[in-house]
């Protein structure tokens, strides 16, 4: 699960990391509030769930209360276009405002699990600012890492040899070593599966700041996280995705026209591929999980058939101990109650495999019925030129 | 001889009284696997799936002598449960539970000891030695006893790459799923080394998804040490960036982890990189027969 930035900064706060003065605003009359609260001037942040703000104009310094109101005015309510929304962009619902400083110097730094090593790894780097996947193409020698051990954390030596490199000196190094230390605390403490702070600021008073906080969250940790669970903003995420997950389905949105329904995530992304391979083009990811029950099934139809740009539905069940006899009826069953027009090219497997073919083609419904992999994929084809030249 | 689980092997369910516990314990049990014990904290002393109930892993495997544990509870006290079996000196212990906090992961294995228990999943259909053993969820009627060794990320992609291969007669030495979240406890390279050293395993199929760098590292294996020859598939050719594939671990970050990415690894190595998922068992006989 994904923060916002200022829910974020507030986490991380909690943790001992320091973060600049600020407050978040939904109006902006909010807005105007919190910066003559917080005193001028004030950067003025959009809160969205993408990167890449400052260059698409979602981030801004507000001298006077004038430029407040503008800066709040301009960002609340536009939709931002970042290299990370894609063409469509993101609407700004909320905005952080947040005291000014004055910067001395921006650096990186962030903690993920590195998964070859199976432990929390601290990556920074002293260009602040600059995305770490650019860095580490061009300057792989400026990138600092420390991998930490999970049953001892993040210890003294490790904070002083990132801070050493980053060169920190004087009062600067001990603020540093703090912030990386209590920065750690947090990303364990959250069940974070990544922090990263970019820009890390060191400020003229030499202070260590968090300037820009993401956050992102394990969600199979988000039980005994109520905290960050409470935090979720269901506007961030696509109304189908919101849906899907409401009925347990793994569900996510890509722009083709075959609608995919598969038991099992390595499966469905194969069916995909298998789709794309024959040369049309899935209109999603969807994991109606091993069982593929009844109920399942039905939410998963209702899903598919709401999305306009389906125009076939591609079923793929590898059952196994599954009666793929009830999975028909479950099936046949839910295209009536729903009253599904789309055609409907199934590919099952399991036991009485025979006896549900012969019940989908019975059924007096628009069923074609695949046998593996690669027919299922030419069925689609077949059945998508069939719809173009009608 | 097969890798993992076999004739050897003396089976204790850790669960077994819950629904999912007892279900696949019979369904295990009903494959030929050796079941000898269940444990659930609170409930030795009773008897299920026909077999006795201890409170702790240590005590079955001192009443009984398992030596493998297949744990089927909630994802909260999955991590509970490894770290038993791991203190008990199990010699493998298996996980299917999906949702496995991954901090949890990263504290229970940093309790193995060099040499210690090796960890199977979580979030994983488990393992299988056809004709002999099954330790897991799979379907055991679609496997055939032979000589392709299976590793996989996914469920039912594997069980799509078994039918393939029993369909064209191909049988499987053992088929083990190594799990889709971003922290597991064997991964590609600790099953090929397995396959490597069993004579009875003469071919790979290696299945992997996009997200971390495990594939790569299981390709320089491979072109480094493996004189079998590998077929391999890599799910997620089409998946975009920065999004999660309903695996936890099946995420492109960075441009790192990208299917390309693997699939270049890997046929470099010298595998058979198919690009289509119909096409793992015609590919695998291609490269038995050649
Ligand atoms: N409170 C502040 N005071 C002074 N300057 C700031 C403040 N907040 C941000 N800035 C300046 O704006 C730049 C961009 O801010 P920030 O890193 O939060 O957004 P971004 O990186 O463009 O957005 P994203 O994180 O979405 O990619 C910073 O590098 C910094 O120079
Ligand atoms: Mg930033």
């Amino acid at each position: 699960m994904n923060l916002h930035e200022h829910q974020a900064k507030a986490l991380l706060a909690e943790y001992g990391v320091p973060i600049p003065r600020g407050k978040v605003a939904f109006s902006v009359d909010e807005a105007v509030a919190a910066a003559s609260e917080l005193g001028l001037p004030v950067v003025v942040k959009a809160q969205i769930h993408a990167g890449g703000r400052g260059k698409a104009g979602g981030v801004r310094l507000a001298r006077t209360e004038d430029e407040v109101r503008a800066a709040a005015d301009a960002i609340l309510g536009a939709t931002l276009v970042t290299k990370q929304t894609g063409p469509e962009g993101r609407l700004v619902r909320r905005l952080l405002v947040e005291e000014g400083v004055a910067i001395a110097r921006e650096l990186y730094v962030s903690f993920i699990i590195d998964r070859s090593t199976g432990r929390p790894m601290c990556i920074a780097s002293a260009a602040g600012g600059m995305d770490i996947e650019e860095v580490a193409a061009e300057t792989p020698e400026k990138i600092l890492t420390v991998t930490v051990d999970p049953a001892m954390g993040m210890q003294p030596f490790q904070a002083r040899r990132l801070a050493f490199g980053l060169g920190f000196e004087g009062q600067v190094f001990r603020n540093g070593t703090k912030f990386l230390t209590a920065l750690y605390r947090a990303f364990e403490g959250l069940d974070a599966s990544q922090v990263e702070i970019n820009p890390m600021l060191v400020t003229a008073g030499g202070d260590v700041l968090a300037l820009d906080a993401k956050v992102s969250v394990d969600d199979s940790a988000l039980f005994r996280q109520p905290q960050v669970a409470a935090l979720r903003d269901i506007h961030e995420e696509s109304p189908f995705e919101v849906e899907a997950s409401k009925h347990r389905l793994s569900y996510i949105k890509l722009d083709g026209s075959v609608g995919c329904m598969v038991n099992g995530a390595g499966l469905a992304m194969a069916t995909m591929d298998i789709v794309k391979l024959a040369g049309a083009s899935p209109a999603n990811f969807l994991d109606v999980g091993g069982g593929a029950s009844a109920d399942q099934i039905e939410n998963a139809f209702r899903i598919l058939s709401s999305d306009p740009e389906v125009r076939l539905v591609l079923i793929n069940i590898f059952g196994g101990i599954l009666r793929c006899d009830r999975l028909a009826r479950g099936l046949i069953d839910a295209v009536r109650k729903l009253g599904v027009t789309l055609p409907i090219v199934i590919r099952m497997e399991g036991t009485n495999v025979e006896l549900a073919r012969r019940m989908l083609e019975e059924s007096g419904l628009d069923f074609t019925t695949a046998d593996g992999m690669r027919d299922a994929a030419e069925q689609v084809v077949k059945r998508l030129a069939g719809q173009e030249a009608a | 001889m097969s890798v993992l689980v076999g004739n050897e092997t003396r089976l204790v369910v850790q669960g077994i009284t819950g629904r999912e516990g007892a279900f696949h314990a019979e369904a295990c049990r009903d494959y030929g696997t050796n079941l000898v014990a269940g444990v659930v904290p609170g409930k030795g002393g009773q008897t299920a799936v026909g077999v006795p109930v201890f409170d702790t892993v240590a005590e079955a495997v001192e009443k009984t002598g398992a030596n493998v544990g297949f744990v089927l509870v909630p994802p909260p006290f999955c991590a509970d449960a490894y770290a038993e079996a791991v203190d008990a000196g199990l010699d493998l212990v298996v996980s299917i539970t999906e949702g496995v906090p991954t901090r949890d992961m990263v504290r229970v294995m940093r309790t193995v000891p060099p040499g210690g228990t090796r960890i199977l999943g979580p979030n994983c259909p488990g393992v299988i030695s056809p004709g002999k053993a099954k330790v897991g969820i799979m379907p055991g009627f679609i496997h055939k006893e032979g000589h392709v060794g299976v590793v996989s990320r996914s469920g039912t992609l594997t069980y799509e790459a078994v039918h393939q291969l029993s369909e064209r007669g191909i049988g499987q030495s053992t088929c083990v799923g190594i799990g889709g979240d971003p922290v597991i406890g064997t991964q590609f390279v600790d099953v090929l080394e397995l396959f490597a050293a069993d004579d009875d395993t003469e071919a790979v199929i290696l299945i992997g998804e996009i997200g971390g760098g495990a594939e790569e590292e299981a390709a320089e294996f491979i072109r480094r040490e493996l004189r079998k020859p590998v077929v391999a598939f890599i799910a997620g050719q089409t998946a975009p960036p920065g999004r999660r594939m309903g695996h936890a671990g099946a995420i492109v970050m960075g441009g790192q982890g990208t299917a390309a990415g693997k699939m270049e690894a890997l046929r470099s190595a010298g595998c058979t990189v198919v690009e289509s998922p119909a096409e793992m068992g015609a590919a695998m006989e291609a490269r038995l027969r050649g």
